[in-house]
């Protein structure tokens, strides 16, 4: 859409700049005032310069969480996103079915992420939880509290079930928004069901995958309250991720120079990731 | 033909059922008494009980944890929304100076994770002494929800023509009384959207609600934390508050079935 050049239409972003910038920007000043000095309590602060950065940057602790985190982020997109295609494409597209799916779909969604947590807690838990009693009476050996692959498999299948049908959604969306004639032509040409997929609704969806991905790469790398609630970053540290032991030092140690120089390096970290997608966004959407 | 069919339902079907599971144990958890939940392994209540949802709609420490979180939430979805309508107007149908970098930095907020800002908040609420009260929470959650309101209802926007504006000016209305009278009940679908999104985030954020009450606004998933790590573990009575936490999100989703898919693509399809 052409749009008109007009100053004036700042006043009308004004209100939402002073909210947000009131969110955003002092706390985000406070974080960085703390990461350059050094604290022996009593209000006291020194000038520290860098050298948090540099003891965050070098430190084994933050080293194995960023890799935890990585390594949790790419799990659950590798299986959520084709996960959420597939559904996506075996929902029905008319009929009362439709509202009903979207429904019960929808619902996780909508569970306080403490819920979540506790909700799996007691699911899975290996004498009185219905999964852990199951997985059990098969003859596994499984114990999330206690073994640290259990931990993770419950973590990740517990990502998976609240966050697939956010990808569900969004490509139900997209493909809805295919026009039947695209379809009809594929009929004619006699195209079998993996081109149709491969050649009309892949590039129709590129654009709604761009954001589930990007949403589900921002929250998974933000996840703090599920495992916490689930593990507790447990057994040991296997499921301390990012945010988890962010708030262990920060409210836990109260180490508030290392803890502020994390959040920064974190948040740069997200932003970058975030930057290059939306750019790429953006560069699809212009051509 | 017919098997591709059967196929795509049991896959749906498959779907569905795992992520019924989860729901249906808390829930049947919630009718069964600690005896049982401790004693021995059952699939559905055998000693049905309603003992644990008596509790939480006569104890005053439960159920002021419902109304702290639905005020709340019910305050952070209008403002959220209020300001965020003439702004993503000015985004859909003007260019202004820094108006590609101010929607970026709008973004970026919804990127930021919360356990960033949980300290800071927590000072910066304190000092304006807005610390466990329900406006103070609605507020600390403007800075994901107002984003994210700004970016759904800008999409909604951009698809309703320029010549509607262009239209109503011409007829003599000014920009206020054409935006609240005919703008606004055009795009309500949007709208609708929006709030259903302000509503889900700040209904199932935790922690920034969590470190900025103590008492007075303390919200209900708070209150079940603190119940799950004082008073032993009584199982029933944080599946029957859990429960009932999957009750309005279950309503609104209800109300807004055939929009979800819509804002979910942020109105951008």
């Amino acid at each position: 859409m052409n749009k008109l050049q007009n100053q004036k239409a700042w006043w009308l972003v004004v209100p939402v700049v002073i909210l947000v910038a009131f969110n955003a920007l002092i706390p985000l000043m406070t974080v960085v005032n703390y990461s350059v000095q050094e604290t022996f309590g009593n209000n006291l602060f020194f000038w520290h310069g860098l050298g948090w950065f540099q003891e965050v940057l070098t430190s084994e602790r933050f080293h194995a969480s960023l890799l935890r985190q990585l390594a949790f982020t790419f799990t659950i997109l590798l299986i959520e996103v084709p996960l959420g295609i597939a559904v996506a494409l075996c929902m029905p597209r008319t009929g009362p079915w439709v509202s009903v799916c979207l429904v019960l779909m929808a619902l996780p969604l909508l569970i306080p992420w403490n819920v979540v947590g506790a909700m799996w807690n007691i699911f899975a838990l290996p004498d009185i939880g219905l999964l852990g009693n199951a997985v059990n009476s098969l003859g596994i050996d499984y114990n999330f509290t206690q073994q640290p692959v259990s931990a993770w498999v419950t973590t990740v299948v517990m990502d998976v079930w609240h966050w697939t049908s956010l990808v569900v959604l969004l490509t139900y969306a997209g493909l809805c928004s295919i026009p039947d004639a695209y379809y009809q032509a594929a009929r004619i040409d006699g195209a079998s069901s993996w081109a149709v997929f491969r050649f009309i609704q892949l590039p129709k969806l590129k654009r709604v995958l761009t954001i589930a991905i990007l949403l589900r790469f921002m929250d998974s790398f933000m996840i703090y309250t599920e495992p916490f609630v689930l593990t507790g970053g447990g057994p040991g540290n296997t499921t301390t991720f990012l945010s988890i032991d962010l708030v262990k030092i920060a409210l836990g140690q109260f180490d508030l120079g290392p803890a502020a120089a994390m959040s920064l390096i974190y948040f740069l970290v997200v932003l970058l990731v975030c930057w290059v997608f939306y750019t790429l966004m953006m560069r699809n959407e212009e051509n | 033909m017919m098997r591709g069919q059967t196929h795509r339902a049991l896959v749906t079907t498959l779907y569905i059922v795992f992520l019924m599971l989860p729901i249906y144990w808390l829930v049947s958890m919630s009718f069964k008494t600690t005896n049982e939940i401790l004693g021995a392994f059952s699939l559905w209540p055998q000693d049905f009980t309603l003992e644990n949802y008596r509790k939480i709609f006569t104890d005053p420490t439960w159920y002021t944890g419902y109304l702290n979180s639905i005020s709340y939430v019910a305050m952070n979805t209008v403002i959220s929304v209020a300001v965020a309508l003439p702004a993503a107007y000015a985004f859909s149908r003007y260019r202004f100076l820094g108006d590609k970098h101010l929607f970026f930095w709008l973004l970026t907020n919804r990127m930021a994770p919360p356990a960033v800002f949980a300290l800071p908040f927590y000072q910066l609420y304190s000092a304006i002494e807005l610390f466990d009260t329900h406006i103070g929470v609605a507020l600390a959650h403007c800075l994901f929800n107002i984003p994210l309101a700004v970016w759904i209802l800008e999409g909604f926007m951009s698809g309703v023509p320029k010549e509607l504006d262009e239209t109503a000016y011409l007829d003599g209305y000014s920009f206020w009384r054409f935006f609240i009278r005919i703008f606004i009940p055009t795009i309500a679908a949007g709208i609708g959207v929006a709030m259903f999104f302000c509503f889900m985030y700040s209904w199932v954020e935790l922690l920034l609600a969590k470190t900025l009450t103590a008492v007075d606004a303390k919200p209900i998933a708070a209150t079940m934390t603190r119940t799950a790590s004082t008073s032993g573990y009584e199982l029933g009575l944080l599946a029957a508050a859990g429960t009932l936490t999957i009750v309005p999100g279950a309503f609104v989703i209800y109300f807004v079935r055939n929009y979800i898919a819509r804002g979910f693509a942020l109105g951008r399809v």
